[in-house]
């Protein structure tokens, strides 16, 4: 039986391993779905989906409206711009309009962290967090895990390097939760400002210096320079963050061989990363876009289906 | 590898030992053979776990009588069901791999019981999001009636009437760490 129970899926700080394992074996099943002629499954038929994007994303919002076509769900979506919230609207009557339109599951991105837990609390629909402001995007640790698993075969052990903005990034907490609870190695890699050291409190390694870490990690995980959410003085400035942590041409000759280089998208070309890196063989940042799609098919899948504790 | 009870209940009596199974598959073997002239057209295709493990065998059997090596298959039936909220909780979703090219193919869809049918058509649904084989045929071990849907199994081991709150326990050593054999809780 899976040892799924939850009705949402809100952070990976409250998933055990077994349960993160079970989403990715979960997952590997539904990416074969892909390979199939038609590809489609009719797993969610008769079910509405509402992507309840508050902030904008194209291809988070995308990826689980195509996960959720090839399920057989209905979509609806629903941004900051054409919903009510610019009216005036509380996020809890907006919510609970959508689960008056029956709506069995909200996929929603939020700048305030813990939206999606305030919603799961009050509705009875499925909440799936795309997202919510520097707390928690659970799905793209999801996807990242997936891909390394993926690639290099099993997660105990790795070592993974997260470099950018961490500070500021759900990307990173989210993953740092995911990879500490399989048994990696994690270090991030940044500038002071953004990288403090109470992240050590975590269990993860924190460094200043890209090119001490380089040679030793089996995975570099890229984060995008946020720049709607910097402030000019945490980031010091483009060209310096580049010659300072940015992946060039000469800094990835210093990886090991077969080691993995991840993005979670959109890349800045040319600011954290080498153009012609983001497109050499060990770059895995589409197999990342193609996981995404099955990862969010097998949380919407386990979120949907069976009987529900609620959370 | 995973160990159940064995038996799997206090209750459960014996149907068929590891004997009596070996013998029931290599009538289905010939059966099949029999069935099916040009043989090197059909795969054989599991559902999981126990679906999967009868197929091997029947394969085996085949082999061994013929000499030809038939292609397995998996096919996992999880994400077709028409009973998704009406479960308690959810089996886990098995990776599905089937012969690259159906069309012209025979498949025999192989199960440990054959019950409500709902099984059988939720497996032929995912077949057909594969491609278009020429022909499906159903196998089962156990066929305990009951069937909800106009399904009926080609092959059957071992015929073997029930009443609905009553349950048959299929137990392999491969899948489950205890000696073959096929059980019924009684009423």
């Amino acid at each position: 039986m899976s040892n799924w129970t939850r009705k949402d899926l809100l952070s990976i700080q409250e998933l055990t391993a077994d349960e993160i394992t079970g989403i990715l074996d979960t997952a590997a099943a539904f990416k074969q779905v892909g390979a199939r002629e038609i590809k489609k499954v009719p797993a969610l038929r008769g079910k509405t989906l509402v992507n309840f994007f508050v902030e904008p994303s194209t291809r988070t919002r995308t990826s689980f409206e195509l996960a959720a076509f090839r399920l057989s769900a209905d979509v609806v979506n629903i941004s900051a711009s054409t919903s009510s919230l610019t009216k005036g609207e509380t996020l809890k009557d907006t919510a609970k309009n959508l689960e008056a339109l029956h709506a069995d599951i909200i996929v929603l991105r939020h700048s305030s962290a813990g939206a999606p837990k305030f919603l799961a609390e009050r509705l009875e629909s499925s909440v799936i967090n795309a997202g919510d402001g520097a707390h928690e995007h659970p799905t793209q640790a999801l996807l990242d895990t997936f891909t390394i698993r993926e690639k290099l075969g099993h997660i105990k052990g790795i070592h993974v390097a997260i470099i950018g903005d961490i500070l500021f990034s759900r990307v990173a907490r989210s993953n740092i939760w995911a990879l500490l609870k399989l048994g990696a190695r994690v270090t991030l890699v940044g500038p002071s400002t953004l990288v403090p050291r109470e992240f050590e409190r975590m269990g993860c390694a924190v460094t200043h210096d890209i090119d001490s870490v380089l040679p030793d990690v089996d995975v570099v995980n890229l984060l995008r320079i946020q720049h709607e959410r910097q402030r000019k003085e945490y980031f010091p400035g483009t060209g310096e963050y580049t010659s300072l942590f940015g992946l060039t041409k000469a800094r990835a000759e210093k990886l090991k061989p077969g080691a993995l280089i991840m993005h979670p998208g959109p890349i800045n070309r040319g600011v954290e990363i080498d153009s012609e890196i983001a497109d050499s063989a060990r770059s895995v940042i589409l197999d990342q876009v193609t996981n995404g799609l099955a990862v969010r098919m097998a949380v919407l899948y386990l979120c949907a289906g069976g009987e529900k504790i609620a959370s | 590898m995973p160990t159940t009870p064995y038996p799997p209940s206090p209750k459960a009596a014996l149907v068929l030992d590891a004997q009596a199974i070996d013998r029931a598959l290599r009538r289905i073997a010939h059966e099949i053979i029999e069935r099916n002239p040009e043989i090197n057209k059909v795969a054989i295709v599991g559902i999981p776990s126990r679906g999967v493990e009868i197929a091997k065998r029947l394969i085996e059997n085949i082999g061994q009588i013929e000499n030809v090596k038939l292609e397995l298959g998996v096919i996992d039936v999880s994400m077709h069901r028409d009973d998704i909220r009406l479960r308690k909780s959810l089996s886990p979703v098995e990776v599905s791999h089937l012969p690259l090219d159906l069309e012209g193919r025979t498949i025999i869809l192989v199960d440990d019981v054959a019950y409500t049918g709902r099984t059988c058509r939720a497996a032929m649904d995912a077949i057909s999001s594969f491609g278009r084989p020429a022909r499906i045929q159903y196998a089962a071990l156990i066929d305990r009636g009951h069937r909800e849907l106009p399904i009926r199994a080609d092959y059957v081991g071992k015929n073997l009437p029930t009443a609905r709150p009553e349950r048959v326990f299929v137990r392999f050593e491969k899948t489950d760490g205890v000696p073959d054999s096929v059980w019924v809780e009684r009423i």
